[in-house]
């Protein structure tokens, strides 16, 4: 589903990845960690050409990303992204955040984008808040609207950037129980995340970043079990000890 | 001392309300064109085309370095030969207005750029990532995302912007031409009452602009709010 090979990219003379390489399967569940300034959320948005590099392939679908013909927006639609601060359209009712992209990129008629963005707000729980604005809503309730808005386009995949990172600590879980839900339905997803109880739960495998390097990349049981790495064993310790 | 006498007044006040209605449709058609070519500018100037991002510049930067009342005798003395050589449009027409118009807009357009680029870079840069995301192209999350936003936080900025361009539109008078100021002054030149024309009309742009800023000020607590 997701080829990503030996990919490099630099600002200016800083170095932010280096020959990165990794495949997601269709259906599999990837978590990327790695301590802050690792490359991870770069990675994560070159897989969808928000991000551009400079050296190597990234294939989604089997369509290359960093080919100049691509045409990027078709591709986009149809991988969803979850952001860290949600980036939910503050000037549109919700109903309307679901229905927006669905309808000037799609092309489907309002009523059907409007019925399946309503649809998937109830799946994340939050159909009665369906004609508020994005300001009223509590960061957990807006993340929610966010994965519903990506689902609203029946993405292929799903790239999550540090989902749970900007939300208070009791909104984390209702977050996460959304995804944990997707994850089961068979949802291919690429998860950057420091939340490890997700990656131990519903990971396939887990990626270590450190540096613009992918140090470890490993099925969750042998990753959390016995990880190769110093650095991956530092990093464990350091965030499952607290 | 002076002794003022306001009788020749009341019977000019239609002809003063013909140059008013001159002056709101410079105004309002300067800050109609400003703001959509202003957009473009600034659209242009924030691209990452250097040719467009260099002529925005350039224009930004040339019309904020001239004297707007010689841009207006510019046009005033360009326009008349363009709408003839291009429309065949007789040179003895009157075309002042809308070479004013021409200059004007133009020239807002300069100073509205500023502002509609600011704006546009206070929007957070998620928002056009995140449009980007969902498979927009780079113009509908502009026209759909970024700039509705961009224009609400503007508004109080663009409107203190169009009441400095309807005190502005007084400049006219280099060509004669009779917007309100222009009026007044014809006025009272003919009657001999510049100064109660002159104070008059002084009155009435002040009682027009506070008030509007007045309003400007409240939209702005309700925008904030």
């Amino acid at each position: 589903m997701i080829s990503i090979r030996k990919v490099s990219k630099h600002y200016g003379s800083f170095q932010v990845l280096t020959d990165c390489s990794t495949d997601v399967q269709k259906g599999e569940v990837i978590v990327v960690c790695g301590p802050s300034g690792s490359g991870k959320s770069t990675l994560i948005k070159c897989v969808n050409g928000l991000e551009p590099f400079q050296q190597g392939e990234i294939l989604v679908n089997g369509i290359s990303v960093g080919d100049p013909k691509t045409n990027l927006s078709k591709l986009r639609a149809h991988v969803g992204m979850v952001f860290q601060n949600f980036e939910l359209f503050p000037h549109m009712s919700v109903t309307d955040n679901l229905a927006i992209a669905q309808i000037k990129v799609l092309g489907r008629g309002r009523e059907e984008a409007v019925d399946r963005g309503l649809k998937l707000l109830d799946r994340v729980g939050l159909l009665a808040q369906a004609d508020k604005f994005p300001g009223q809503l509590s960061g957990g309730q807006q993340q929610r609207v966010a994965i519903a808005r990506a689902l609203a386009m029946d993405p292929i995949c799903m790239l999550f950037d540090e989902p749970t990172s900007a939300l208070d600590p009791e909104m984390v879980n209702e977050v996460l129980d959304v995804m944990v839900g997707l994850a089961l339905g068979g949802m291919t997803m690429m998860v950057v995340t420091h939340e490890m109880g997700f990656a131990r739960r519903v990971a396939h495998r887990v990626i270590f970043m450190d540096q613009g390097r992918i140090v470890e990349d490993a099925p969750k049981e042998a990753f959390f079990g016995t990880p190769r790495s110093e650095r991956a064993q530092q990093f464990l310790s350091k965030i499952l000890h607290h | 001392m002076y002794e003022f006498d306001w009788s020749s007044i009341p019977g000019a006040l239609p002809f003063l309300w013909a140059g008013m209605k001159t002056t709101l449709e410079i105004t309002a058609l300067a800050v109609a064109v400003g703001i959509v070519w202003g957009t473009l500018l600034a659209i242009m100037r924030m691209s990452g085309i250097r040719l467009l991002s260099w002529f925005a510049a350039g224009y930004v930067n040339l019309f904020r370095s001239i004297p707007l009342v010689m841009v207006l005798l510019w046009f005033f003395l360009i326009v008349p030969a363009l709408m003839e050589s291009v429309f065949s449009i007789p040179r003895t027409s009157d075309t002042r207005l809308a070479s004013a118009m021409v200059a004007f807009a133009l020239f807002e357009a300069a100073y509205y750029a500023e502002i509609i680029r600011a704006g546009i870079q206070s929007v957070h840069k998620g928002q056009m990532g995140a449009a980007l995301a969902l498979g927009m192209s780079y113009g509908q999350a502009m026209r759909l995302v970024v700039l509705p936003q961009a224009f609400r936080n503007m508004v109080p900025l663009l409107l203190t912007q169009g009441i400095i361009l309807f005190q502005d539109t007084s400049l006219v008078y280099v060509s004669s031409l009779a917007d309100f100021f222009g009026a007044a002054y014809k006025v009272g030149d003919r009657d001999g009452r510049l100064v109660e024309l002159l104070l008059f009309a002084g009155a009435v742009y002040f009682l027009i602009c506070f008030s509007a800023s007045l309003l400007v000020k409240r939209f702005q607590k309700k925008v904030i709010a």
